[in-house]
């Protein structure tokens, strides 16, 4: 069976004054049906705008999309604005992160939730309203025939988050988009939401693309990873193998940089967390070698000069690194 | 920690009220209970973290002390000397020993000025150096938070953000300040650099004997870098404890359910979380009794009515519960396995 979504060689660049900006530069994965994959990565490794290319709400140009996003077979580069249209909402939806942003304030929570089903079942307002109602029960937000006809400002951030994903869900996709669902949130907030996502995977049964900067979440809720670098994949893999084999130098930064609670019972006095030296590279100059060279602690001439494949070094694990079989004959 | 020797910094009974005003008169309608009512003293060379989630009054604390604003009640002690009734112009001097660095470095920098104006500042204002000794000094700083010395001709808008948080942090340590108010210092940075920052405060803290106080919502961070913790909870402190007690054996119900939520970087690691539903009430109509009542699972009557004070429940641990000793419903920490490393 083909996977649900497929991502074949992606590249979204930018053009602007200062030069083209490459935010995207050849990035493939897929998503099964049903199954949630974490993109990973930190601010400006282009985690954010594949989500956006994906949805196809990058603006071109500035924006140039090349490569292929076939979802169901089908390349929704190829696609019409209507068609794509038909699309978003329905079988795509997408939750972003800042939920105060996000919606509309001039509207009520009913009437958003409500515009995705009489645009795309064609039901009446009645009806919607009735289905926003649902949406809202299911979603866990008390009293929701009395907060479908309130705004936005009065609810909380993580009601309106809640609310986020009702209208994400609201067409019963196929696939879920999410883009920082949680970052904006407190952690007990956060707890609730992630919580809700994974009971609604099982009753809803939709796939999830999970774009978050925070490895505790990837590892909560996610099975497979894929890890990102200045615009590029680094590695993918299960979740256990990035977590507990992670063969590419910059996921094991990552994980060592990542502080772990339980830290100070394991150690006595002040703990040193593991740094990575420097700073990201400009995207908006072609990067030779390895991007990830500069900052590597296990650099070498090869990595300056070529840029390492990316290449599957164990069953469904793949990384780009010239040196992985070394990383892997060690673990 | 011992207290033989007398805190740097010490607060009693600090409570600070927003006055809310509406209606067609702009007449006072309420007040927003930001801070009601917290105690804590830090020693010299210590680091104290206020956690808590948004709309706590971590930050609110950390302003208070600074003087930023007035406060509504209480003292605040700097050196056993009272500092919340002086003027302006007595404070000013003392301003030199306490310095903050706020979480945004792209705000908190002046982008019209060259890295040397902006260091320079606080060495000016008190007069501490000038010509080439006031270069040496800004050159001296940068080294102490790892940036090249020919920085100082350059812009903010040059540097990456963990970058301009070394900026502000040398612009904190400029006056040969003492206390330095981190407020959500590192919460805006990226995981790798984050640890840069996290490391470097460590670090500085201990060549300079620096005394911090830590406002974050990142508990893992401040397991991290703290000494102790005081977590708050809608302008109360609900827990105050050293590092090793209060993440090892958590007391109070909301300190449990805080540490239960944050989520752990290892698949392997399955535990029971204590999910608190609802929101955090609102600080403008706060809970009767005890304020966490509205959300704690372990609620019962005498919890509705009457607030619980801060007092220690067993090795110096103070914890503002009425439960001696709160049910075990949940293993309180996590296992970190091993295999992650």
């Amino acid at each position: 069976m083909p996977p649900l979504l497929e991502v074949q060689n992606l590249q979204t660049h930018f053009g602007t004054l200062d030069g083209v900006v490459r935010a995207v530069e050849g990035v493939s994965f897929h998503i099964d049906a049903g199954e949630t994959v974490a993109v990973v990565g930190e601010s400006g490794c282009g985690k954010s705008v594949t989500a956006m290319s994906i949805m196809r709400l990058i603006q071109t140009p500035p924006g140039k999309i090349a490569g292929k996003i076939l979802f169901q077979g089908r390349d929704l580069l190829e696609l019409t604005e209507p068609e794509m249209q038909a699309i978003r909402g329905k079988d795509i939806s997408m939750v972003f992160q800042e939920p105060m942003t996000s919606l509309n304030p001039v509207l009520t929570v009913g009437r958003q939730i409500g515009e995705t089903v009489m645009l795309h079942e064609g039901l009446s307002a009645k009806d919607a309203e009735q289905r926003a109602i649902e949406m809202l029960t299911l979603v866990g937000i008390p009293a929701p025939a009395r907060r479908v006809r309130e705004y936005p400002h009065q609810l909380s951030g993580g009601m309106r988050q809640r609310v986020m994903i009702a209208m994400a869900l609201a067409c019963s996709p196929q696939l879920l988009v999410a883009d920082e669902p949680t970052t904006a949130l407190d952690v007990t907030i956060q707890a609730q939401i992630l919580e809700l996502m994974r009971d609604l995977k099982t009753r809803v049964g939709a796939a999830i693309m999970l774009i978050t900067h925070d490895l505790g979440v990837v590892a909560e809720m996610a099975q497979r990873v894929v890890v990102m670098y200045a615009g590029r994949k680094v590695e993918e893999g299960s979740v256990e193998d990035i977590f507990l084999h992670p063969l590419h130098p910059y996921t094991r930064g990552l994980m060592g940089a990542m502080p772990k609670l339980g830290s100070s019972l394991t150690t006595t006095g002040r703990t040193k967390l593991t740094e990575i030296e420097g700073q990201v590279p400009s995207l908006r100059k072609p990067i030779i070698g390895c991007a990830f060279a500069g900052r590597c602690p296990e650099v070498t001439d090869v990595c300056r000069r070529m840029a390492p494949a990316i290449e599957e070094k164990a069953p469904a694990h793949w990384v780009a690194c010239h040196y992985a079989a070394r990383a892997m004959a060690a673990a | 920690m011992s207290t033989t020797t007398q805190p740097l910094l010490e607060v009693k009974g600090l409570k600070k009220h927003f006055p809310i005003h509406g209606g067609i008169l702009g007449g006072r309608t309420g007040y927003v209970y930001a801070v009601d009512g917290i105690s804590f003293s830090i020693n010299r060379g210590e680091t104290l973290s206020l956690v808590g989630e948004s709309g706590c009054g971590k930050s609110t604390v950390g302003k208070a002390v600074l003087r930023l604003y007035p406060i509504t009640a209480g003292e605040v002690r700097l050196d056993g000397n009272r500092i919340d009734n002086l003027s302006q112009s007595d404070l000013r001097p003392l301003r030199q020993r306490m310095q903050v660095v706020f979480q945004d470095p792209f705000s908190s920098l002046n982008p019209r000025q060259k890295l040397r104006d902006i260091i320079a500042e606080p060495i000016i204002n008190f007069g501490l150096a000038s010509g080439s000794e006031l270069d040496d000094r800004v050159g001296d700083l940068l080294d102490r938070v790892r940036l090249p010395r020919d920085a100082m001709y350059r812009y903010p808008h040059e540097f990456s953000g963990g970058q301009r948080q070394r900026i502000a942090i040398a612009r904190a340590l400029a006056p040969g300040s003492d206390l330095i108010i981190c407020d959500e210092a590192v919460s805006a940075l990226d995981v790798s650099v984050k640890a840069q920052i996290v490391n470097l405060l460590s670090d500085l803290q201990d060549e300079l004997g620096l005394t911090l106080l830590f406002i974050s919502h990142d508990l893992a961070i401040v397991e991290h870098l703290t000494h102790r913790v005081a977590v708050m909870y809608l302008g109360k402190i609900v827990e105050l404890a050293d590092r090793t007690t209060l993440f090892g054996t958590p007391h109070h119900p909301y300190t449990r359910a805080l540490l239960s939520a944050v989520p752990v970087p290892d698949p392997t690691v399955k535990r029971q979380r204590i999910i608190l539903h609802g929101d955090v009430p609102s600080p403008i109509n706060p809970p009767s009794g005890c304020r966490f009542h509205t959300r704690c699972p372990f609620v019962f009557d005498r919890c509705k009515v009457e607030e619980p004070v801060l007092r220690d429940v067993g090795l110096g641990r103070m914890s503002a519960c009425h439960l001696d000793v709160v049910p075990d419903t949940v293993p309180n920490q996590p296992v970190v396995a091993e295999a992650a490393a």
